[in-house]
């Protein structure tokens, strides 16, 4: 009986103590984000898909269509190909293709890079309806960028 | 075990089966377990598993050894990092890479940053199950503190692919020494608080006491490690019992319990955390300068022909990768041994006869985490 009536009060203090946190959580700063309405800041950091760099000096890409990123590729996501083209030294790049629905952001594409010609995007916000809107054309969005 | 509904003489008493999962949320993935019932008390269980299966280890046979790092952070997404630190392991004792020291206390501090995030989530799903919400949202708001940490090194929140054959992909700054200094203060102060919201409430203590018991006896039978096996009395840890990478130059406690129920497998997760903290802080104040990557690591991750093995303790117990080399760049055999795989073997005979309800329990308190069963 004895035994009874303390675990009765034990079990109800426990409760009690529990509330106690929830009630002073209740006056604590917020911590979520309205997201959409607010954006919390993406650390430069964090690794997007890829993308190729721009060049501030020439305002061109820096590929030199060595293909390595291609090789590397553990998901064979890249494609690239060049062309020779008069008064280019090498091969120019005509097509560079991301398959980002296999890509698994492993970052060996940008590490073997011998230009440092790729890097990663800030892009989080990716949603799509079709697979082939996450068929990157990566060429065209360096040459679109500012 | 046969799965026809049977009928016994006494239309009150008959047993029938009834599908836990695939979407069940306290299987937390694509579990299934068929449940044989007699009235509210599971009388035989038998998980069905493979729905998640991605054949990692085919995989690991057609590509480049070192290309099978992004593989391991999707077996157990909650413990990417120590994934990622068995693997680098194994291939780094295969071809004998030396890792600079900074390279170990990187890897130290973000392995247990994601083991204290893995044990979070835990908290806060477990929980869940058990029909609190609240807890949830506090876990959570502590892991995600973590998760702005690693995501600042490593890139990515989840499926971190951070660790390199012989290094990291990139060295942590001062930034990242403040912010986790200030996270283990945080996280600190935050424990008497969880331990008043949960540990001692008496709803839980009714729902996880006596509840599961194991003995060590059953856990060497089925190969159950991790904190399942420390509830029973066990103090068998990785970090003490073959120390690897530089653990054994720190001072931590492998914290057990006795009873070897859920209560006690709660317990062990709980004070791990405390644990973990302080590794990351010794590990913090003794951050030696140098390089992040060893010095000769060849393009092309040669392996001699021959077997490795390298084993970790990851937050659900002991992970280990086998390899078998033909001396190619290539891995002929990769074998990855999950402790969820292990750790699950036991459900049928633990939760035989127990109320439906202390099934959700028991199989909470295992950690599951399917991708790395199935992987």
């Amino acid at each position: 009986m004895k035994s009874y009536f303390s675990e009765l009060f034990t079990g109800a203090w426990s409760l009690i103590l529990g509330l106690k946190v929830t009630i002073k959580a209740l006056f604590s700063p917020i911590v979520t984000y309205q997201y959409p309405r607010e954006k919390l800041v993406v650390t430069p950091n964090y690794r997007g898909h890829i993308d190729l760099v721009k060049d501030a000096e020439t305002g061109a890409h820096k590929c030199i269509t060595c293909g390595s990123c291609m090789r590397e590729c553990p998901s064979d996501c890249i494609f690239l190909d060049g062309e020779k083209r008069e008064g280019v030294k090498g091969k120019a790049l005509t097509i560079f293709t991301l398959n980002f629905t296999k890509c698994s952001l492993c970052g060996a594409c940008v590490e073997v890079c011998p230009t440092d010609a790729l890097d990663y995007s800030n892009e989080y916000e990716l949603a799509g309806f079709t697979r082939e809107e996450f068929h990157y054309d990566l060429l065209k969005r360096v040459e679109e960028r500012e | 075990m046969s799965m026809d509904i049977e009928v016994l003489e006494d239309s009150r008493h008959h047993r029938y089966v009834l599908n836990m999962g695939p979407q069940h949320p306290s299987t937390h993935g694509v579990l299934r377990v068929l449940l044989e019932l007699e009235g509210e008390y599971a009388m035989e269980l038998l998980p069905v598993l493979g729905y998640g299966h991605r054949c990692h280890e085919k995989i690991a046979e057609f590509k480049p050894a070192k290309s099978f790092m992004p593989n391991t952070a999707r077996m157990d997404y909650l413990g990417a990092l120590i994934y990622n630190q068995g693997f680098a392991q194994l291939l780094e004792k295969a071809a004998g890479i030396e890792v600079p020291e900074r390279v170990e206390y990187i890897r130290v501090m973000a392995s247990e940053l994601n083991r204290i995030q893995s044990h979070l989530l835990w908290y806060g799903a477990y929980l869940l199950d058990l029909g609190a919400f609240t807890p949830i949202m506090y876990a959570f708001d502590d892991r995600e503190h973590i998760l702005d940490i690693l995501e600042d090194v490593t890139g990515s929140r989840l499926t971190y692919c951070y660790f390199r054959v012989g290094g990291v992909s990139k060295d942590i700054d001062d930034k990242f020494v403040t912010s986790t200094r200030a996270f283990i203060d945080r996280l600190r102060s935050r424990f008497p608080m969880y331990e008043d919201l949960v540990n001692g409430n008496v709803i839980l203590q009714k729902r996880l006491i006596d509840v599961g018991e194991l003995t060590p006896h059953i856990c060497a039978r089925y190969g159950i490690t991790g904190p399942m096996l420390r509830g029973t009395g066990v103090a068998y840890d990785l970090r003490r019992a073959e120390p690897y990478s530089i653990y054994s130059e720190f001072d931590f406690e492998i914290p057990t319990e006795t009873k070897g129920d859920c209560m006690a497998s709660f317990l062990v997760r709980f004070r791990e955390m405390e644990q973990s903290l302080r590794i990351i802080e010794q590990a913090l104040d003794r951050l030696p300068e140098g390089p992040i990557m060893a010095a000769k690591v060849p393009k092309k991750l040669k392996i001699p022909a021959g077997d490795y093995n390298s084993s970790v303790e990851a937050p659900r117990g002991e992970l280990s990768y086998y390899l078998v080399s033909d001396g190619s760049d290539v891995p002929y055999r990769l074998k990855v041994r999950t402790p969820s795989y292990s750790n699950l073997s036991v459900v049928p005979e633990m939760c035989q006869g127990m109320l439906l309800s202390d099934v959700v329990s028991a199989m909470g308190s295992l950690d599951l985490v399917i991708p790395e069963i199935d992987r």
